[in-house]
């Protein structure tokens, strides 16, 4: 089981690789001199040399990684901004808790709405109110975020006051904006929900325990529920990578100063350096949580944590460039 | 088309015949066609109904709110919200459909490719996937654009490369499952060409998926655009798209919420809609998968 | 629906040989909006005496194991409906006390043994806890103590308790009916419903599986109501045998009865369908046709469409259970009519 997990912790090594490669590759694409939209058009090329310079730009585009890589690993730094001239690293760390902190908000609220609602329409599956839920599900579906949070701004900050309109000051500020991504959210975790629970309620195991005189409650909870998390908890990695990157829009709207409107300001002013820094660390930030997923799944359902124990046993006896190829198939 | 291909044919309209029997009988998945339609139609004939355009100012006219003259009222420069909702609908279709085209042709490809030819390739193309999988799609939307620079062509792009790797990992296991089937094997023993395999026998058992996934995805891509054009990413103005209708409206908010509500509304029917659809079509399609 | 005063149960006290359970003109359909109505179980009557095992054996779909979820209400529902009929356990109408009752006797006083032990345990507890859970509903015990009872209930049917944490997938078929069987068990029930407790296993298994089942029953003075499509398992195991076909008893009595003075063509048929490992060289004669669509019953009696001797009385008049003997019941018009065939 260490073993897995230890190799699991090394394969994420690679994509977060490709994924900060990938990155700087999109930037080499773009159109334009960097330096001539930040200098100016009347900057000199002495100058616009000069200004390369600083930020690698002369280097050819693997050089420039392997910089950037070397600047990372060795000092923290994830590059200099543009505009400012001065490290991202600290920026972008200062607003990621609150992007992060927002996520979970939006978490929290997507996953216990969408729970209680998936579990109950599946419990009363394919009767008005199954019906009713799953309309509600696709109606939420179907609304775009920024939207429902304009719509839910007006009605419960502008007309009603409850809530404050903008701004990250404490938690009737969080309301709304976790509120709005939520509930939207919520449709998403009620569809895998419903799912997970009908694909159990008729299980013989369930008649099983109902057999034992168990009562409803505990049938549900503990043995159709227990049942249903793995899928439960993939939708719940799912939703949360897409949380944190919704979060954009959603910091935009409300003035949070998280990670998403920091990015949304690199964009405006195409300061690359930003842009980059703040999109590798979210990426990073998925991926990890899908590496947590991925440990969960073990700790809830002992089939999984047989077979990666059976896999690890496997490719010991396998050689090591096979083991690398191979690490995802079982 | 040769002798074998006419007959699977045959057997196959058969198939879509009860398909589409079977869909008519949905109420949901009819109304949300019927609404599908409707938008599409308004869309197209955007020229027809109001011929003088889109972008027809008149100050003195600003801010009428919802009526018979004006239909969904008019905005801060005075322009009829309605027809720029008709001629906005053309341009989140066109993204939608172009970027799904695009995913569902390269998305396929890669799916199809990597379950067919297994092994490294496989990997190699998976990984990939995974990669732009680990960056959420509407943020690798954003990103593509942010550098690309705004405009219809590159939202186009930014939509259509971040939809790709759903498609592939979603045709991947249906062509591998049909890989294996003994029909395959059989073409195969005739020396049929991989392309030639691929096309007719495994698309064509793959295909009801893929039909429900490109609606989902076309749902996807349509809010997506908005949200791009929200950020002021997407289409310039002032050609008109219900994202950045909404976006534009949210400074009058607070007097005239139809400026948002209205676009905001289309968008969510249309998406609603296609979801509709695509749920219709999934129990359509596949009898056995409906509960 | 509304609270009932909370209420125990008063159940007779009975010796061994008194009646357990009497199931009277049981009904049960299942109702739904695709296939209409699914007439599962008709006016089906049946005694069982304390100690005894009782056997039911027909074709799948016959209705067996719905008559057995009947007993202990776990028909599902929607689309099944309990139409009529009463059901009397030790003196009480189990159709008349309230879920939370019905809840104190399922897993203590009636327990069930189900089909295919694979998918019967949740995969996702340890096979010890999922027996602890039984003990600690019924016995009022702490959980230490249910984890020893069960612990117990391993080593009774011959698995090791240090095997107790292990999870269902790590067992084979024969291991898991095992716990299932310990767990029907743990509690004592007096009546044990045992779904074709062995169609799941190997012939091997089966026949230790049968051996320990009962041995225990013997042990513990349980009353079992044996399910089965099996007629050797009807013979080893059981006292008397029902034989169901499409949701009636249609012949009922001793083993000698059934298997000596068979009355009814259908219990014929069964026989005629058997293999003969005795070297007799007869053909099989299965039996023609399938069971009738129970959406569908024919008017007459449900067997005449295969019926070899059907005529056209069977065609229009459903017969009536008969005693032919003292405890030997026929629902037929023409029973015994097929003496003359037999060698």
């Amino acid at each position: 089981m260490i073993r897995y997990m230890v190799k699991r912790v090394l394969l994420i090594v690679p994509v977060i690789l490709c994924v900060t490669f990938l990155i700087f590759f999109l930037q080499y694409l773009a159109p334009g001199d960097p330096a001539a939209l930040q200098l100016g058009t009347d900057a000199s090329e002495e100058e616009k040399y000069e200004w390369r310079e600083t930020y690698n730009l002369n280097d050819p585009l693997l050089i420039q990684y392997g910089k950037f890589l070397k600047g990372v690993v060795t000092e923290g730094d994830f590059g200099k901004s543009y505009r400012t001239g001065q490290s991202v690293t600290s920026e972008i760390f200062s607003r990621w808790p609150t992007t992060f902190v927002l996520a979970i908000l939006t978490q929290v609220v997507a996953a216990t709405i969408g729970i209680l609602a998936g579990t109950y329409a599946a419990l009363n599956r394919n009767t008005w109110k199954d019906g009713f839920v799953r309309f509600l599900a696709m109606i939420g579906a179907a609304m775009p975020s920024f939207w429902f949070a304009l719509l839910l701004i007006l009605w419960f900050a502008v007309e009603r006051h409850w809530f404050p309109v903008s701004g990250w000051y404490g938690p009737s500020y969080w309301v709304l904006p976790a509120v709005s991504t939520g509930v939207l959210g919520a449709a998403g975790y009620m569809r895998n929900v419903r799912a997970a629970v009908l694909d159990n309620v008729k299980q013989d195991f369930v008649r099983t325990a109902r057999a034992k005189g168990q009562k409803e409650s505990k049938v549900v909870l503990h043995h159709i529920m227990g049942n249903a998390l793995v899928p439960i908890i993939t939708c719940a990695g799912l939703q949360f990578a897409m949380a944190l990157g919704g979060t954009m829009i959603i910091e935009q709207i409300f003035a949070i100063p998280g990670l998403g409107r920091y990015m949304v300001e690199a964009i405006n002013n195409r300061d690359f350096p930003q842009l980059r820094a703040a999109i590798i660390l979210t990426a990073v930030s998925v991926s990890v949580i899908n590496l947590l997923i991925d440990l969960l799944y073990a700790a809830v359902d002992p089939r999984i944590k047989a077979t990666f124990k059976a896999s690890a046993v496997r490719k010991r006896k396998i050689t090591a460039a096979d083991l690398e190829k191979g690490g995802e198939q079982a | 088309m040769s002798e074998n291909g006419a007959k699977q044919k045959i057997k196959q309209r058969s198939l879509l015949r009860e398909a589409l029997i079977r869909f008519s009988r949905n109420p949901t998945g009819m109304a949300g066609l019927v609404i599908i339609l409707v938008m599409v139609v308004l869309s197209l004939l955007a020229g027809v109904i109001a011929p003088e355009g889109y972008d027809v100012q008149d100050i003195t006219k600003k801010f009428i709110a919802p009526g018979s003259q004006y239909l969904c009222g008019t905005d801060n420069l005075g322009r009829s919200v309605f027809v720029r909702l008709l001629y906005g609908g053309r341009t989140s279709l066109l993204i939608g459909v172009v970027a799904t085209a695009f995913a569902t042709v390269f998305g396929t490809a890669i799916g199809a490719a990597a379950a067919f030819y297994g092994g490294k390739i496989d990997n190699v193309l998976m990984r990939l996937m995974d990669i732009l999988n680990s960056i959420p799609s509407i943020l690798l939307a954003i990103a593509i654009s942010a550098v690309m620079g705004g405009g219809l062509p590159n939202a186009i792009l930014a939509i259509g490369i971040s939809s790709v790797p759903a498609f592939a990992r979603m045709m991947r296991g249906p062509i591998l499952s049909a890989k294996a089937q003994q029909y395959v094997e059989a073409a195969r023993s005739t020396d049929a060409a991989d392309i030639r395999i691929i096309f007719k026998y495994i698309l064509p058992n793959v295909s009801s998926q893929l039909i429900v996934e490109i609606t989902l995805i076309l749902a996807n891509a349509i809010l997506t655009a908005a949200s791009l054009s929200f950020l002021g990413l997407g289409v310039t103005p002032p050609t008109p798209e219900w994202g950045s209708m909404i976006s534009d409206g949210r400074q009058y908010i607070m007097k005239y919420p139809y400026l948002v509500t209205c676009p905001g509304l289309c968008i969510a029917a249309m998406v609603l809609a296609l979801n509709l659809v695509g749920d219709g079509l999934r129990d359509a399609l596949d009898p056995r998968l409906k509960q | 629906m509304g609270r009932t005063a909370k209420k125990e149960i008063v159940w007779e006290e009975l010796k061994k040989g008194d009646t357990l359970l009497k199931i009277k003109d049981l009904s049960i359909h299942y109702v739904t909006k695709d296939m209409g109505v699914c007439k599962a179980v008709n006016h089906v009557s049946l005694e069982l005496k304390k100690g005894e095992t009782l056997g039911l054996v027909g074709e799948t779909g016959a209705g067996k194991t719905t008559i057995a979820l009947g007993i202990i209400r776990l028909i599902p529902n929607p689309p099944g409906k309990i139409i009529g009929g009463t059901i009397t356990f030790k003196g009480t109408d189990l159709y008349k006390i309230s879920e939370k009752q019905m809840r104190t006797v399922r897993g203590s006083e009636i327990s069930m043994i189900f089909q295919d032990p694979m998918t019967a345990l949740n995969p996702v507890d340890p096979v010890g806890d999922q027996i602890a859970e039984v003990v600690l509903l019924h016995d009022h015990c702490s959980k230490a103590e249910a984890a020893q009872k069960a612990a117990e209930m391993m080593e009774l049917v011959g698995i090791p308790r240090e095997r107790y944490s292990e999870f269902p997938h790590q067992f084979s078929g024969g291991m898991l009916q095992r716990i299932v069987i310990a767990i029907a068990l743990a509690c004592s029930p007096e009546l044990l419903l045992a779904d074709e407790p062995t169609t799941a296993l190997d012939v091997t298994i089966q026949a230790q599986v049968l051996d320990m089942m009962n041995e225990i029953k013997n042990k513990l003075g349980t009353s079992v109501l044996m399910i089965t499509h099996d007629l050797g398992i009807i013979a080893e195991m059981c006292d008397r045998v029902a034989v169901v076909y499409a949701g009636e008893i249609v012949e009922m009595g001793n083993l000698v009865h059934i298997f000596k003075r068979t009355e009814h063509p259908y219990t014929q048929g069964l026989f005629d369908s058997l293999p003969n490992a005795a070297g007799d060289s007869k053909r099989l004669k299965p039996i023609r046709g399938l069971m009738p669509d129970p959406a569908n019953l024919p008017e007459g009696c449900n067997f005449s469409p295969r019926c070899p001797y059907a005529t056209e009385e069977c065609f229009r008049e459903p017969p009536k259970l008969l005693e032919v003997e003292e405890g030997h019941f026929v629902q037929c018009h023409h029973h015994g009519c097929m003496k003359g065939d037999k060698t």
